[in-house]
């Protein structure tokens, strides 16, 4: 019988070698959780998509489009930027990306923690549904934009139209704020707020101070069609 | 859809490798663009009070050394469905003797240093029909075309050229040129066809010709085109890029000490030459980056 660490043994991808399709078809075959080391991805698409064990991924250079989408329970570490949608539609997991993330990170996202040590640009955060995003630099506009659950931490300063039409997703900004979206506003930062914040921070490998951020949340005048909100719509 | 690239030589000793790292740019871009192709290449200066002249006919058979000597070049080079020549007078009275006299000819561009080379096929096709692995020069741009506005042709492909040496490629779609064609018709620009991206390359050039800088001519653009957009724009000795305000369009950027590159993924720029220790972003949205030299 092969010990634990025998079936965690590291299995090496060179995808000027493999296809893609060749790194996805054996992380989906596996059947136990497993550590994977890709090489020379030179910023092809759909990278360690639709994970559903525990794997440890670690991408040595530059991710495409959708890197990591749909992951659940894994790990996957990205040594380098990530291109459109990095982490969309997680389910659970951890996704960490070293450089920076072009737009739509953690789009439509349901769980899991996806942590940017670089800067996300727009629409980092997009429909959200409960996952959390820490970003350590700072990100574009439209973040967060319809976030309904989950939480997103900017370390840096956040663009324009931040939160636009959110309903409860969860934003912490540290620097500047460009430009709150319609039906965004600051909030009260509360004891539990801190707590969620020191947490997320922690978990992301973050030194920054909870107390240097500011709070931001829905005013909930959007959620259903009202004559006196017409302007806003 | 849509792909776009750009490759800037800062440094002059990595002219005759131009093609060389260009063409795998362009085919890389195949998944985003597969209707069509074309490119825009700077190369070596034509002769003082010469210019060149890039033509088209869709018949490989066709008779080009009529129009050859009709507009007194020395000789012509044939690439494909493609003539390049050199040509005395610049400017007006050859090009509107051309349409008067062929025609049939479509004039790709017209300039000190640009050729222009554009065709229906997959990216590939295009980069083999025209050699472009073979070709020298300090920048060139070019664009794989996956058509959603107007047909799928060669004079619908991209890069466009409405002013002598300038030339534009386009990732998006413009939703005012209609209204914008007929303002810098009256300016009396000429436009051949229903595309939008000739539209906004027309009011780069019209910009240009009232003696604006390339980089004043494209922050005005950004008042006065409507739509979405990525450009990358060519010029006699200069490169620019520029992103609409929403950025919808997806745009990278590699520098290093010896070029500039922007496609619109990376994997575009992964082959380059030290792009593993260049400094690589995005574009900011409605930010205009220029070079030149």
């Amino acid at each position: 019988m092969m010990s634990t660490i025998e079936k965690r043994r590291c299995a090496g991808f060179d995808l000027d070698v493999q296809s893609v399709r060749d790194l996805n078809g054996a992380l989906h075959a596996a059947v136990e959780p497993g550590v994977w080391e890709v090489i020379n991805p030179k910023g092809r698409h759909a990278l360690a998509v639709g994970l559903t064990l525990a794997h440890e991924v670690r991408i040595v250079g530059h991710a495409g489009y959708y890197c990591a989408g749909m992951n659940q329970l894994a790990k996957v570490v990205v040594e380098g930027n990530a291109g459109t949608g990095v982490a969309e539609n997680m389910m659970s997991g951890k996704v960490h990306v070293m450089g920076n993330a072009s737009q739509s990170a953690g789009a439509t996202a349901h769980g899991g923690l996806l942590v940017i040590d670089g800067d996300a640009s727009a629409r980092c955060g997009i429909s959200m549904k409960g996952i959390n995003v820490v970003v350590k630099g700072s990100v574009g506009h439209m973040s967060a934009f319809m976030g309904q659950s989950g939480t997103l931490v900017v370390c840096g300063d956040a663009g324009d139209a931040l939160g636009d039409s959110l309903y409860e997703a969860k934003l912490f900004v540290r620097g500047k704020v460009a430009s709150l979206g319609a039906d965004c506003v600051e909030k009260e930062m509360r004891a539990e707020h801190l707590v969620l914040l020191t947490r997320l921070l922690q978990e992301a490998g973050s030194g920054a101070k909870p107390e240097e951020f500011r709070r931001y949340g829905s005013a909930r005048k959007l959620y259903h069609f009202h004559s006196d909100h017409v302007a806003s719509y | 859809m849509c792909g776009i690239v750009g490759l800037f030589f800062k440094n002059s000793e990595m002219e005759p490798e131009l093609g060389h790292h260009f063409a795998p740019m362009l085919e890389t871009m195949c998944s985003r663009g597969p209707d069509s192709a074309g490119f825009a290449v700077y190369d070596q200066e034509s002769r003082e009070g010469w210019f060149k002249l890039s033509l088209y006919h869709p018949e490989l058979g066709y008779e080009w050394s009529k129009v050859a000597e009709g507009l007194g070049a020395v000789g012509f080079e044939k690439v494909a469905n493609h003539v390049l020549m050199e040509v005395p007078e610049p400017d007006g009275p050859v090009l509107q003797q051309m349409q008067l006299r062929w025609p049939e000819v479509t004039v790709m561009s017209a300039g000190r240093r640009i050729q222009i080379m554009k065709d229906m096929g997959t990216p590939q096709e295009v980069v083999e029909r025209f050699g472009v692995r073979g070709m020298r020069g300090s920048h060139a741009i070019g664009h794989t075309r996956m058509a959603t506005e107007s047909a799928v042709t060669t004079a619908g492909s991209h890069p466009f050229s409405t002013g002598m040496d300038v030339c534009l490629v386009h990732n998006g779609s413009l939703s005012n040129h209609n209204r914008l064609r007929l303002n810098l018709e009256r300016e009396g620009m000429v436009f051949h066809t229903e595309n939008d991206t000739e539209v906004a390359a027309g009011y780069l050039a019209w910009r240009l010709k009232q003696g604006k800088s390339l980089h004043d001519a494209l922050e005005a653009s950004l008042q006065d085109l409507d739509g979405f957009y990525t450009f990358a724009v060519g010029t006699h000795d200069g490169f620019a890029v520029l992103r609409d305000p929403v950025a919808c369009k997806p745009a990278v950027m590699a520098e290093t000490e010896d070029y500039v590159a922007m496609a619109s993924e990376y994997r575009s720029l992964a082959e380059l030459p030290g792009v593993e220790k260049a400094r690589l972003w995005e574009p900011e949205p409605g930010v205009v980056y220029s070079w030149s030299r």
